[in-house]
């Protein structure tokens, strides 16, 4: 029964991380149609800020960073996207894939391609017990983190001006701008959430593997594509149920698979993920406005 | 005083292919007016255009006498011109009270809930829906949605694109019965509609539209009897008649 319980956290805990990772690129993709490769340098950048921050108290080390990575994924759209607005979705993919070369060569000269340690305070590492039960303090963190996250991001879209702006922005650009909605406020706004978002997830993912190189963007950035498209792309609740899918079953396979196969772990995850996408290629949550197109 | 809106020998092209070749057109204020003509004589590119959403190649655009070439939609509804746009384009995620509410955070409306409230007695069968998403209304419900929303922007100059397509007969006369009442307190009209006869009907002046040109204009009572206007629409070459 311990087992159980302590599992099903583990895989809640990797299942909210995820839904992080998918709502930063969902959340861009909704607004621009850009799935932005770039996202997952900004989780290596909140890494790097974290390693430069190293000896500030804990509380500012963390303030720091999602400032720093608010302010790249800010430059991000400055630079790389701007100047393309009226691109092709198809270009302005391009250009994400180049910003994230770029991005990841750059902290391969400037900070070497040996993984730098991050000590992060060794409470984070220690494990909740409760009679029978040890559960691992970072599971708890993350849980908490990504349910305030999504709570306050609910929030903020459905009671604010510029979260009701960026839901319209989402749906129709051209008509939100005929009520006045300014293309470079929502576009801003949007960037700096997933910037929150980016920072958030990597501040998790540094806490539970400790180390930060230039390459580590990758792999989350390719989950939270995936997670994004069986969600149902556009939609931003479809990216949280495709990331939390993506979580729980990555935990669960790694529980329930025999020893001998536990190595092709991913081999069955992608397998599911080719089934769910075979059975509903439109993803699991699809848009009223989306079906009102066709 | 000069026209409030004054469109000069408008050329708009969309790759390659004009489709607005040379309109020249005007609306006073306090004017209801009507721009007709057929499928895909260039009506609803002359409004976009206006509005900002489509790029001109040629011609000038005057809006309370000022140029607009080179204004985005968002800066033109903040000088006083809203579009309401064809099919509607309602916010279908957003729910009724919130695609209400989004016309007015731009600030042109100093009391958004007394405004709000002024649109919900112009049309009684959308408070019901305020909390429900606008996708669950029914097509003339969206359609006074989209109205609503444009008034909201406090519009000097309120141009509506087609507002009575898809709808049953009974809701375009609700629709039109909303758009006199707003033409007999003075708003200021640019209409663009299929149905002819009931535009020349609604407005003071209506511009007859074929393949990208005037082809006529005039009077409430001059185009009534002008039997012109058959052609226009079967697509008869007008210069040359």
């Amino acid at each position: 029964m311990t087992d159980v319980i302590q599992n099903a956290i583990d895989a809640l805990s990797l299942g909210s991380l995820y839904a992080l990772l998918a709502l930063g690129v969902a959340l861009i993709f909704g607004i621009m149609r850009l799935l932005n490769f770039a996202h997952g340098q900004l989780i290596v950048v909140g890494g790097y800020s974290l390693w430069v921050l190293d000896g500030l108290p804990t509380p500012l080390q963390i303030l720091g960073t999602v400032l720093i990575v608010i302010a790249f994924a800010l430059a991000l759209e400055l630079i790389a996207f701007r100047p393309l607005r009226n691109a092709d979705p198809a270009v302005l993919l391009v250009s994400s894939f180049a910003v994230a070369f770029l991005m990841e060569n750059l902290a391969l000269v400037i900070f070497g391609g040996r993984a730098k340690g991050v000590p992060l305070p060794e409470w984070l590492s220690d494990n909740l017990v409760i009679g029978s039960l040890r559960v691992p303090v970072l599971s708890v963190v993350s849980v908490i983190a990504a349910a305030v996250l999504l709570a306050s991001l609910a929030a903020f879209l459905s009671r604010t001006s510029i979260g009701i702006q960026m839901r319209a922005a989402a749906e129709n650009f051209g008509t939100a701008r005929l009520l006045g909605v300014r293309a470079n406020t929502v576009i801003m706004a949007a960037f700096a959430i997933s910037g929150v978002l980016a920072a958030t997830a990597s501040i998790l993912i540094i806490a539970k593997g400790g180390t930060v190189t230039p390459g580590m963007g990758t792999a989350p950035v390719l989950i939270a594509f995936i997670a994004v498209i069986i969600g149902g792309l556009g939609s931003l609740k479809g990216a949280v149920y495709g990331g939390l899918l993506l979580g729980i079953l990555t935990v669960v396979l790694q529980v329930i698979l025999p020893l001998s196969l536990r190595p092709y772990r991913d081999a069955f995850v992608y397998g599911v993920v080719l089934l769910v996408l075979t059975l509903r290629p439109q993803g699991l949550v699809v848009l009223r406005s989306a079906l009102q197109r066709v | 005083m000069p026209p409030l809106l004054e469109i000069q020998d408008l050329v708009v092209s969309y790759g390659g292919t004009q489709a607005v070749r040379g309109v020249s057109m005007r609306v006073d204020r306090d004017e209801a007016v009507a721009l007709i003509g057929p499928n895909g004589a260039g009506k609803t590119t002359t409004l976009n255009t206006v509005a900002g959403v489509v790029r001109q190649a040629g011609g000038e655009i005057q809006f309370g006498g000022q140029n607009t070439r080179g204004e985005p939609p968002e800066r033109l509804v903040r000088r006083g011109l809203a579009l309401v746009p064809e099919n509607r384009q309602i916010f279908t995620s957003l729910t009724v009270e919130e695609n209400l509410r989004l016309a007015t955070f731009m600030g042109r409306s100093p009391d958004a809930a007394a405004d709000i409230e002024v649109e919900l007695e112009r049309f009684p069968a959308l408070r019901s829906y305020l909390r429900s998403p606008a996708g669950s209304l029914s097509g003339g419900e969206q359609q006074m949605l989209a109205i609503s929303r444009a008034l909201l922007c406090k519009p000097e100059l309120l141009m509506l694109d087609e507002p009575s397509l898809g709808l049953a007969p009974r809701l375009v006369e609700v629709v039109f019965e909303a758009l006199r009442g707003l033409r007999d307190v003075g708003v200021t009209i640019l209409l663009v509609e299929q149905n002819a006869f009931q535009a020349i009907d609604f407005a003071d002046r209506t511009y007859v539209l074929s393949a990208g040109r005037i082809a006529l204009s005039g009077t409430r009572d001059e185009l009534r009897a002008d039997r012109r206007i058959e052609s226009a629409y079967l697509g008869g070459g007008l210069d040359e008649s």
